[in-house]
């Protein structure tokens, strides 16, 4: 069976002209003249960055998702702030304002502002994942409730609850990657969801979790293992991609785990450096030369200040690098999701096939049998079969012309992300050092004065 | 100046890593200068030059060195606090041994993985390996250095037979080493021990200088110690931090080279970022280390000093005391008043020259730490402020590079290196 009607493209893939593709004409060119770009550095030999606060409001880094897109093009911008507690006791939830402004002719309004909360978003993911997982595409992972807590050597790994800003944060992130996707900003469950004020419960919370949806995954995979005739690869786009998809997800959660590391051991130096702080102002105390113990105190608040800046940092080494990785690491897992469902699909039709041959032999062996009724059945079960082989082949080839664009974009997609998100952490980092500047240089001059 | 070079044969040996050191404000009087402008490592032993210039009669040359080994150094320091006359003098503490277990236990590593290592990894582990020697190194041969130069400054030390031997003999000191350590080691450091309880709940402090010493040294010693140890704390968080960044550079090369399409060339740039954050990061963790640990380290030891002058003189006082109740039994009794006599003149005459050059001591001690601590803070506020203005710097040109990047082009590099 021939798997794909396209055959291998040279890499970078360009997107198809697909009509029903909004972004097809979207660059990524930053124009050097650009707004951000002039906030961002000044003409003065020692260029001053615009200080960019880091915590984890989520308005802060949807941004990120949308200054780098061609603003005719693509003009949609998406936030989820304000949780606040609705409900009293056991039924309580946090409720979350998602606020979605564009020009785009699908939306009924410019600017609609509506209330969700966590197991809302849930639902929609499982949603759209069972809607066109199986046809192809590539389904943003579900905002994760909790983090498996640093998975380093002497730290247990504890699973630690987030709190609603963070949670805000990565819903809003879920929901930027989601209508980035072409197919899935038309879906109406994804309308209904930025638009109507009211939405039926999701139920069953359970299996719309993110282990849920894994445990669905796995199901694809598992089906897979089970073909007792492996698939005969003849397109090598397809076992190439499989491949490094498999290295990727190693190398990403190898480079996850570092990440997380680093934002352990950063979240140590401020504890440190805010325990140093005090031994330095007790040393200061101590001391009985008045010129050194004053720049001892000093000393000691600036550590404290520092503290602070480390803490920041940390925020910025999750929020930005570890939660990017975090989110790649399951973007793959449901991109090897799509290719497991191809190969099911081609199951499906070898089944087809299979079940077609039977139902010709049955009845070549009725011919010679006397029974025009049966013959009949069989001439009707060859038909009903001869349309699902056929119809599995044109679903083999539409998943697989799917995962093709899919991919195309991921790529693309992982290209921008991970500029976007580096550049950012190269803005936290230079505001650190600012701020440190700032204060070592209000420091020199106590420690000068020490007479 | 500072500066390094390093050598790795194959055999296993480590050699030598030339250090100047400027070490300014105990080299003030021309007239002994002493300095370690450089020291071999082989395997355990350091071998530091000891270099020697003088317009003093007393040395046979001007100029000279010889090479000599931390145990020697240690032979100088048991040598001198066994001396009588010097127990009025606050000794300059030994220093502490070379400690190169750190970078050793890299180097096994590095020869053990040597042939599972591309040629990259290989040669950027050698080249942190370096940086690790050359720290390590900076600090023993300042500490080795600072603790001759106390006694070069020092009007009496400097006069000392034992220290113009150590100076100028051109053997192995080693023949009177092992002497000194036995019979000495062990008993100091039972005299060392029991030496807080003595000042706590000693005889009745007569003299007000040193009522007020006692307290503040007892107080200041807790304090400096837990500093002492955050600052160490501290140091280390940032070195693991710089080690994170390490990982993750390593990691996203290793996705790199798996990869093959316009992402590989990104991942690479990323990489190179995340290495010049490491070598940021590490170049700010020693410089800590090097100003505001080993301060804080070394003055441990020297308040620990003080406190021994103060030990001293509170035996002296006991003495004192225990000989005048002796000459009064002797006078009640009738018997043996001339030794009595004889023996409460001694001891009243050590401590009065105990508490006389005690008070010039500690005095001076004060002004030498004040005097430390300002020079220490304001170079690390220096190295401080210019690491920091040299990140900044370097993230901008990253940032700079980044947003100017469309896909599938690169910024002009000759544009950054004017940037």
């Amino acid at each position: 069976i021939s798997s794909s009607s396209n055959g291998p493209k040279a890499e970078p893939m360009l997107l198809d002209h697909d009509p029903d593709d909004l972004f097809a004409e979207a660059t990524e060119e930053v124009s050097l003249d650009s707004p951000e770009r002039q906030m961002i550095l000044s003409d003065g030999p020692s260029p001053a960055i615009t200080p960019v606060t880091i915590n984890p409001r989520a308005d802060v880094f949807d941004l990120s998702f949308v200054s780098h897109e061609n603003r005719d093009t693509f003009d949609i911008q998406i936030s989820v702030s304000d949780p606040e507690k609705v409900g009293d006791g056991m039924n309580a939830y946090m409720a979350y304002k998602v606020t979605t402004k564009t020009s785009l002719s699908i939306f009924s309004r410019d600017e609609v502002c509506v209330k969700r909360r966590f197991s809302d978003f849930l639902g929609l993911h499982s949603k759209l994942a069972s809607k066109y997982m199986h046809i192809g595409y590539i389904v943003p992972p579900a905002p994760e409730k909790s983090i498996v807590g640093q998975r380093l050597g002497r730290r247990s790994s504890a699973v630690t609850e987030l709190d609603p800003d963070a949670k805000a944060c990565l819903c809003c992130r879920y929901l930027l990657r989601t209508v980035k996707q072409p197919a899935l900003l038309k879906d109406p469950d994804v309308l209904q969801f930025l638009e109507s004020s009211e939405l039926p419960r999701a139920v069953s919370t359970q299996a719309l979790s993110g282990a849920g949806i894994l445990r669905m995954v796995n199901k694809a995979a598992d089906a897979v293992n089970k073909m007792t005739i492996k698939m005969n690869e003849s397109d090598a786009w397809f076992e190439e991609k499989q491949q490094q998809f498999e290295n990727l997800d190693v190398q990403l959660r190898k480079l996850h785990a570092s990440v997380e590391s680093l934002v352990f051991h950063r979240k140590e130096l401020s504890v440190n450096t805010a325990s140093f702080a005090k031994s330095a102002a007790m040393l200061g105390n101590s001391e009985d030369h008045t010129a050194l113990s004053r720049a001892l105190s000093q000393l000691a608040e600036v550590e404290e200040k520092i503290d602070q800046l480390h803490q920041d940092q940390a925020c910025a080494d999750f929020y930005l690098i570890s939660e990017l990785l975090g989110d790649y690491v399951r973007l793959i897992t449901a991109v090897k999701g799509v290719f497991d469902q191809r190969m099911k699909t081609w199951a499906k039709c070898q089944d087809a096939q299979v079940m077609l041959q039977r139902k010709r032999e049955a009845e070549a062996k009725l011919q010679h049998a006397n029974k025009p009724d049966k013959l009949q059945q069989a001439k009707d079960e060859i038909r009903e079969w001869e349309g699902k082989v056929q119809q599995g082949e044109r679903d083999f080839e539409q998943i697989s012309k799917n995962i093709r664009r899919e991919v195309g974009r991921f790529e693309k997609d992982r290209v921008k992300d991970f500029r976007v998100v580096i550049i950012k952490y190269l803005e936290s980092l230079v505001h650190t050092q600012q701020q440190l500047i700032k204060y070592w240089e209000a420091f020199l001059p106590e420690a000068k004065a020490i007479a | 100046v500072q500066f390094g070079a390093f050598q790795h044969s194959c055999s296993n040996k480590i050699y030598l890593l030339l250090v100047r050191s400027v070490s300014v404000d105990l080299n003030n009087d021309a007239s002994l200068v002493i300095d370690i402008p450089d020291a071999l490592c082989e395997r355990d032993k350091v071998k530091f030059t000891v270099h020697t210039k003088t317009t003093l009669s007393s040395f046979q040359k001007p100029e000279f060195s010889v090479p000599r080994q931390h145990e020697e150094f240690i032979w100088l320091h048991d040598t001198i606090v066994e001396t009588e006359e010097y127990a009025g003098l606050i000794i300059p503490p030994a220093p502490p041994k070379p400690d190169f277990e750190g970078p050793r236990e890299k180097m096994h590593k590095l020869g053990e993985g040597e042939s599972s290592m591309t040629k990259e990894e290989y040669a950027k582990m050698k080249q942190e390996l370096e940086a690790e020697y050359l720290a390590v190194f900076k600090k023993t041969v300042q500490v080795h250095e600072v603790f001759l130069q106390r006694f070069s400054s020092h009007p009496i030390f400097r006069k000392d037979r034992n220290f113009q031997i150590f100076l100028e003999y051109d053997q192995d000191l080693s023949v009177r080493r092992k002497n000194a350590k036995e019979m000495f080691g062990g008993f100091f450091k039972n005299m060392v021990k029991s030496a807080d309880e003595v000042l706590i709940s000693g005889v009745k402090e007569v003299d007000e200088f040193f009522e007020q010493e006692k307290t503040f040294l007892l107080d200041y010693s807790s304090k400096i110690k837990d500093a002492t140890a955050k600052a160490e704390k501290m140091t280390r968080s940032h070195k693991n931090v710089a080690d994170d960044y390490n990982h993750i550079s390593g990691a996203l090369n290793s996705t790199a080279a798996d990869n093959n399409t316009a992402f590989k060339k990104h991942l690479e740039k990323y990489a190179e970022v995340f290495e010049k954050l490491r070598k940021l990061e590490d170049r700010v963790a020693s410089d800590q280390e090097l100003k505001l640990t080993e301060l804080l380290r070394y003055y441990t030891r020297d308040i620990q000093a003080a406190k021994d002058l103060l030990y001293r003189r509170a035996r002296a006082l006991a003495d004192n005391e225990n000989s005048n109740k002796a000459l009064d039994k002797a006078r009640l009794k009738g018997k043996d008043i001339a030794q009595a006599e004889e023996n409460q003149k001694q001891c009243l005459q050590k401590f009065d020259k105990l508490s006389e050059s005690g008070k010039k001591e500690l005095t001076s001690f004060k002004a030498r730490r004040v005097v430390a601590f300002r020079k220490n803070l304001i170079e690390m506020t220096e190295l401080e402020i210019k690491h920091a203005k040299v990140r900044r710097l370097k993230c901008c040109v990253y940032h700079y590079m980044f947003t100017r990047q469309c896909s599938g082009s690169h910024g002009k590099p000759g544009n950054l290196r004017e940037f």
